[in-house]
């Protein structure tokens, strides 16, 4: 007697694992993977990831977007390997941890049939992906520069801080100077600060003790825009129309140029959103009567006071 | 008959210091040789402005690196100090910003709040101390791993972000790092405080007198009744003390914390204490050396910063080169003819 009813629901746990798997394999599955976040700008993408993923599941009941994150470029190779081995995924939405490494593992995935979205940074092998999402590097350092030529005359010194040096720092930085010659203003040098508070600090002190005359900073990055205000303050010279431009689109940042701050009047856009640009793109490909691949790049926009408010997300963390 | 005596003695001494103390002179004439290059490349190097900036911004690894030195002289090492320093920076933020609503944004939120960082400083100290002695594991795996640990936490209470200060309290706490007596910043007097209070600690107390002979032999010190767990487990609660002062004087500064914070503190803190002469394996340590290492590390960032004759990708070649001249300088037999004594 025991033994039929355990014999009965072992039946009836088959046909419901059967009915459930069924019901599974009707679904679009999309697997989203990139590295854990360990810095606000990442911290930023996590947080819009995981709003995209409760927006696009609401929106449509079949499409199951399966988020992983991961701590090294191994452990990311072996997630994608999970993702095509256990979950079966339609798509992936890859932000890769390093383009060299990781090359191979997508391509395994692009293998098994699946539609692959890479977002940010290029894989080191062209075709592989269908859609490419990215920020604007040199369009950063563009506009920012346009921006300073708006508003200093000839003969006017600005400074530069840079990031980490790496290949998105040349790209910004080249493209500034590019667009900034020429007309009059003088960069008086540029350092790296590293993508960081306490570098923007130390390295804005020393320019401020180095050079006497100094109108504009373009500190390319929040973070260090947030350690050049401090400097700047503390020797006190953040008055005479001195102006600061960073990048990235952090929402302090994002409220003071809100509230009418004047010392961070604008700021230059290469938002951590863009995870969930990709996200929406990739569901667009299975739902949309539209093409979907090929390359979007968006644009390094100006953000300003008439601007901002559509920018600003007071819950993210970054 | 008394001044010839006195005169005497001085000839005796500078005779001495001079065969002898080349090695300490080392770190003062690389300090003294870099501000000589500074003030050559930019007169403004020696402007109050910079100058008080320069031992601002030394005075949190200075600080760190006086307790390194009592870690090294008695054999150990700890790696944690630069995350321990993100997680206690974190701490103390979470605390205050929770404290706003009973304590309000005046002084006591900010004592409170210093008060929890000692407390975190001399509670981590102790983990590494007891973990290495009770534990019986080596330093430098017991301090790589707490390392690791620290640095997660704080990413983990940021969220993988950055913490923040509340505004108000910000306001409150920021003249501890901007405002000074004397016109000195606060953060250069409590790096002095602290230097005193560990030549005292190490120069004239039993305590000092251990570190080093434990340093120098652990098995003969136990046999001289030395408590050589006691004695090793407080040189890691200075250390950890050491590192809460540095997170007092460093948050008001920018008023915030990340993963970010304080990455490579303990590499600088221990280059700091071998280019002052300390000993790396132990047994031989010098606080008025550390205090010139830290200076030495933070001038040639400030030095670098100041020209562009030298490429920014080079930067670190630079630091590097002069780490190893600067101990090059006091390790060497440079004893100009003499026979080397010691």
């Amino acid at each position: 007697m025991l033994w039929k009813t355990t014999l009965g629901m072992m039946a009836v746990t088959g046909m419901l694992a059967l009915a459930g798997q069924a019901s599974a394999e009707d679904k679009i599955k999309i697997g989203v993977s990139y590295p854990t976040p360990t810095h606000a700008w990442a911290a930023g993408m996590n947080w819009h990831a995981e709003q995209a993923e409760k927006r696009l599941e609401k929106l449509y009941p079949d499409v199951d977007l399966i988020l992983v994150n991961s701590p090294d470029p191994g452990a990311q190779a072996s997630a994608l390997e999970d993702l095509v081995s256990v979950h079966q995924i339609d798509a992936l939405v890859v932000l890769p941890f390093e383009s060299e490494p990781l090359t191979d593992p997508v391509l395994n995935v692009k293998k098994s049939g699946a539609w692959i979205t890479v977002v940010d940074r290029g894989l080191s092998q062209p075709g592989i992906e269908d859609l490419y999402v990215a920020g604007n590097n040199p369009e950063l350092g563009r506009v920012s520069a346009q921006y300073m030529k708006g508003r200093l005359k000839d003969g006017d010194n600005i400074v530069v801080l840079r990031g980490i040096p790496t290949v998105i720092d040349n790209e910004r930085f080249d493209a500034f100077m590019e667009e900034i010659e020429g007309s009059g203003i003088n960069v008086l040098d540029h350092k790296h600060a590293n993508w960081n508070r306490d570098d923007g600090f130390e390295v804005m002190q020393d320019f401020l003790s180095r050079f006497p005359d100094i109108d504009a900073v373009w500190a390319q990055d929040d973070d260090i825009a947030v350690g050049v205000v401090a400097a700047l303050k503390q020797a006190g010279r953040d008055g005479d129309g001195m102006f600061v431009v960073g990048g990235a689109g952090m929402k302090e940042i994002i409220k003071g140029i809100m509230d009418g701050d004047e010392l961070i009047p604008v700021d230059v856009l290469y938002p951590p959103a863009m995870i969930a640009t990709a996200m929406d793109a990739t569901v667009n490909a299975f739902k949309s009567n539209g093409p979907v691949a090929g390359r979007y790049i968006l644009g390094a926009t100006l953000i300003t006071r008439e601007n901002a408010e559509s920018y600003y997300f007071p819950d993210s963390p970054f | 008959m008394t001044m010839m005596t006195a005169s005497d003695d001085k000839a005796a001494k500078t005779a001495k210091r001079f065969s002898v103390d080349f090695k300490t002179l080392g770190p003062a004439l690389a300090l003294l040789l870099l501000c000589i290059i500074g003030f050559l490349l930019n007169p403004a190097f020696v402007s109050e402005g910079n100058l008080t900036n320069l031992l601002t911004r030394s005075a949190f690894i200075g600080i760190i690196a006086v307790g390194a030195t009592f870690v090294i002289t008695a054999g150990g090492i700890d790696l944690s100090v630069g995350s321990m320093a993100a997680a206690i920076a974190g701490v103390m933020i979470i605390v205050m910003n929770n404290a706003v609503e009973t304590l309000g944004t005046g002084v006591p939120t900010v004592l409170f709040g210093c008060g929890i960082a000692i407390l975190l400083g001399i509670g981590a100290g102790w983990i590494n101390g007891a973990l290495t002695t009770r534990g019986k594991i080596e330093a430098f795996i017991v301090t790589l791993g707490t390392m690791g640990i620290y640095r997660s936490l704080v990413t983990y209470f940021a969220d993988g972000g950055t913490l923040s200060l509340n505004f108000d309290i910000r306001g409150t706490y920021r003249p501890v790092y901007y405002d000074g007596f004397l016109g000195l910043p606060f953060p250069v007097w409590v790096f002095i405080g602290v230097a005193i209070c560990g030549w005292l600690l190490l120069n004239r107390t039993a305590f000092g007198r251990y570190c080093t002979a434990i340093g120098s032999n652990e098995a003969v010190a136990k046999y001289s009744a030395i408590n050589v767990d006691r004695v090793k487990t407080l040189t890691y609660i200075i250390q950890g003390l050491c590192v809460s002062f540095a997170t007092i004087i460093y948050v008001p500064r920018l008023g915030s914390a990340s993963a970010s914070t304080g990455v490579l503190w303990e590499l600088e803190a221990i280059a700091a204490v071998i280019i002052g002469g300390t000993v790396l394996k132990g047994g031989y340590g010098r606080i008025g050396g550390t205090i010139l290492g830290a200076l030495i590390l933070t001038t040639i960032g400030n030095i670098l910063n100041f020209t562009d004759m030298i490429s920014n990708y080079l930067n670190g070649t630079m630091q590097g080169l002069i780490i190893i001249v600067a101990v090059l300088l006091q390790r060497s037999d440079w004893k100009f003819g003499r026979n080397s004594k010691s």
